[in-house]
C-alpha cells in the first residue's frame, strides 16, 4: 500500500548557525489519520533529529503545539492532514521571537497572564468547615466557554494590535481576566482594573476579531473584551454620576468594584 | 533559551497577507465616510447661518454631478459600517434569558429594527418639513 506523500515546508532557525529563518522542506509519507504533528514526529524520529518544536498531550488539551500552518495558527495535533493539501508550511506562531525553528519565547505573554491575576480572588473567606464556595449551574454558564483557554497562544500569533504594540495585553490574558471577574464567587475586579482597563489593555483592542476565529477551544476572546469595555466604561459613568465612598473612588479612570 | 532570538519583523502591508485583515481595514475605513458625511452636513449649517443664497448654492452642488456621487459613495460605506458593525454586537453584548443565551440574530435583529424605526422617523420628519 503506497502512503500518501505530503512535503512539509519548515521554517527552520538554528541561532548558533543561522542569522535568519530559512525554510527546509521534508518528503513525508503518510497514513489517512495522521494530524501535522505527526507528520512532524516523523520527520524528527526518520529524517533530522535536529528539529526542534514543541508538543506534549497530542490530544489538544495542553495547548504546547500551537504553530502557523499554511497561514493559520493551529495546534498542530488538531490539524489533520486529510483537510490539507500535499503542500504545507509549518511557520512558529507569529508575533513571538523564534527561540529555534517552531519554538517561540513565551516570557511576555506569561508576564502578562502574570498581569491580570488570573485567579480567583474570593468574594468572601473560605467558606467554615472546609467546605466549598458554592455556584449555581447558571452562574458558571455565564463564563464557562471562557475558562476553556489553554494557552495556545494561536490568538496572540493572528493579532495585529499584538504585532504592532508589544505592551498589549493581548485576547488570552484579557479574556481570562474577564473570566474571573465575571464568575460570581470572584471580587477582584478592583484589583485587575489597572492592567486590564489601561491603555495597553481592553481599550488597545481595536476588535479585529481574529483571535476569536482562530481560536482552537472556541473561548471567544474578542467577545470577552468587548464586554470588559462596555463594563469599565459603565464604571466610568458610574464612578462620574456617584464617586466611591471608599476605595480609590472617583476620578473616573478607576472603575467600580463589585457590582454584578 | 538562547542568547539571540530572532524577532521577525511586521511590515506596513501587514494587512494585506489575510482577507480577515483586509475586511477589518475595509470595516474601519468606511468610518472616514461617515466623518466626511458629519463635515458635509456641518458645512450646510454653516452656509445656512450665511443666508439664504449661500444655503441654497450649497444645496445645488449637492445636487450636482459630483454631490450626488459623492452622497452615493457616502451612503454605500455608511451601509457597509452599520451593517458590519451590526453583525459584531452579539459579542460585545450578549443578552441572557434566564439562564439561556439569547440567539444572535436576535441582537443584531433588535439593530435592525432600531435603524429602521430611527431612518422612518428621519424621513418623515424631512417629508413633514418639505
Amino acid at each position: 500500500m503506497s502512503a500518501r506523500q505530503i512535503t512539509l515546508e519548515v521554517l527552520r532557525y538554528r541561532p548558533e548557525s543561522e542569522s535568519e529563518p530559512v525554510f527546509q522542506t521534508y518528503t513525508v509519507p503518510c497514513e489517512k489519520e495522521w494530524v501535522v504533528l505527526d507528520a512532524l514526529n516523523y520527520v524528527k524520529d526518520h529524517l533530522d533529529r535536529s528539529l526542534s518544536y514543541r508538543w506534549s498531550c497530542h490530544m489538544a488539551v495542553c495547548g504546547s503545539c500551537g504553530m502557523v500552518i499554511n497561514g493559520d495558527p493551529m495546534l498542530s495535533c488538531k490539524a489533520f492532514l486529510r483537510d490539507l493539501p500535499d503542500h504545507i508550511r509549518v511557520e512558529p506562531l507569529n508575533n513571538f521571537p523564534i527561540e529555534r525553528d517552531l519554538v517561540v519565547v513565551l516570557d511576555d505573554f506569561m508576564d502578562k497572564l502574570k498581569s491580570v491575576k488570573p485567579y480567583l480572588i474570593p468574594r468572601q473567606p473560605a467558606p467554615e468547615a472546609g467546605g466549598t464556595y458554592r455556584q449555581s449551574a447558571a452562574q458558571l454558564k455565564k463564563f464557562k466557554p471562557f475558562t476553556m483557554c489553554i494557552n495556545c497562544l494561536a490568538c496572540y500569533s493572528v493579532c495585529p494590535q499584538y504585532g504592532l504594540n508589544e505592551g498589549f495585553a493581548g485576547p488570552a490574558a484579557l479574556a481570562l481576566a474577564h473570566r474571573y471577574n465575571t464568575d460570581s464567587r470572584d471580587q477582584g475586579r478592583r484589583a485587575r482594573e489597572d492592567v486590564v482597563a489601561s491603555n495597553t489593555g481592553i481599550w488597545e483592542c481595536t476588535f479585529v476579531g481574529a483571535c476569536s476565529e482562530v481560536c482552537p477551544k472556541d473561548v471567544d476572546p474578542a467577545a470577552a473584551i468587548q464586554q470588559t469595555k462596555i463594563a469599565s466604561t459603565m464604571d466610568y459613568f458610574k464612578d462620574l454620576l456617584m464617586p466611591r465612598k471608599n476605595g480609590k473612588g472617583g476620578n473616573g479612570k478607576q472603575a467600580a468594584g463589585n457590582n454584578r | 533559551m538562547t542568547n539571540r532570538p530572532y524577532v521577525r519583523p511586521m511590515p506596513a502591508s501587514w494587512w494585506l497577507r489575510q482577507g480577515r485583515y483586509v475586511r477589518y481595514m475595509i470595516r474601519e475605513a468606511t468610518c472616514l465616510f461617515i466623518g466626511l458625511h458629519a463635515l458635509v452636513l456641518l458645512l450646510g449649517v454653516y452656509r445656512l447661518t450665511q443666508g439664504r443664497d449661500a444655503f441654497d448654492a450649497f444645496l445645488a452642488a449637492l445636487w450636482g454631478p459630483a454631490g450626488q456621487v459623492m452622497s452615493a459613495v457616502i451612503l454605500l460605506m455608511a451601509a457597509v459600517h452599520s451593517v458590519t458593525w451590526f453583525n459584531l454586537t452579539p459579542k460585545a453584548m450578549p443578552l441572557w434569558i434566564g439562564d439561556a443565551k439569547a440567539p444572535g440574530w436576535v441582537i443584531v435583529g433588535a439593530h435592525y429594527a432600531g435603524w429602521f424605526v430611527v431612518s422612518a422617523a428621519v424621513l418623515f420628519l424631512a417629508g413633514g418639513a418639505s
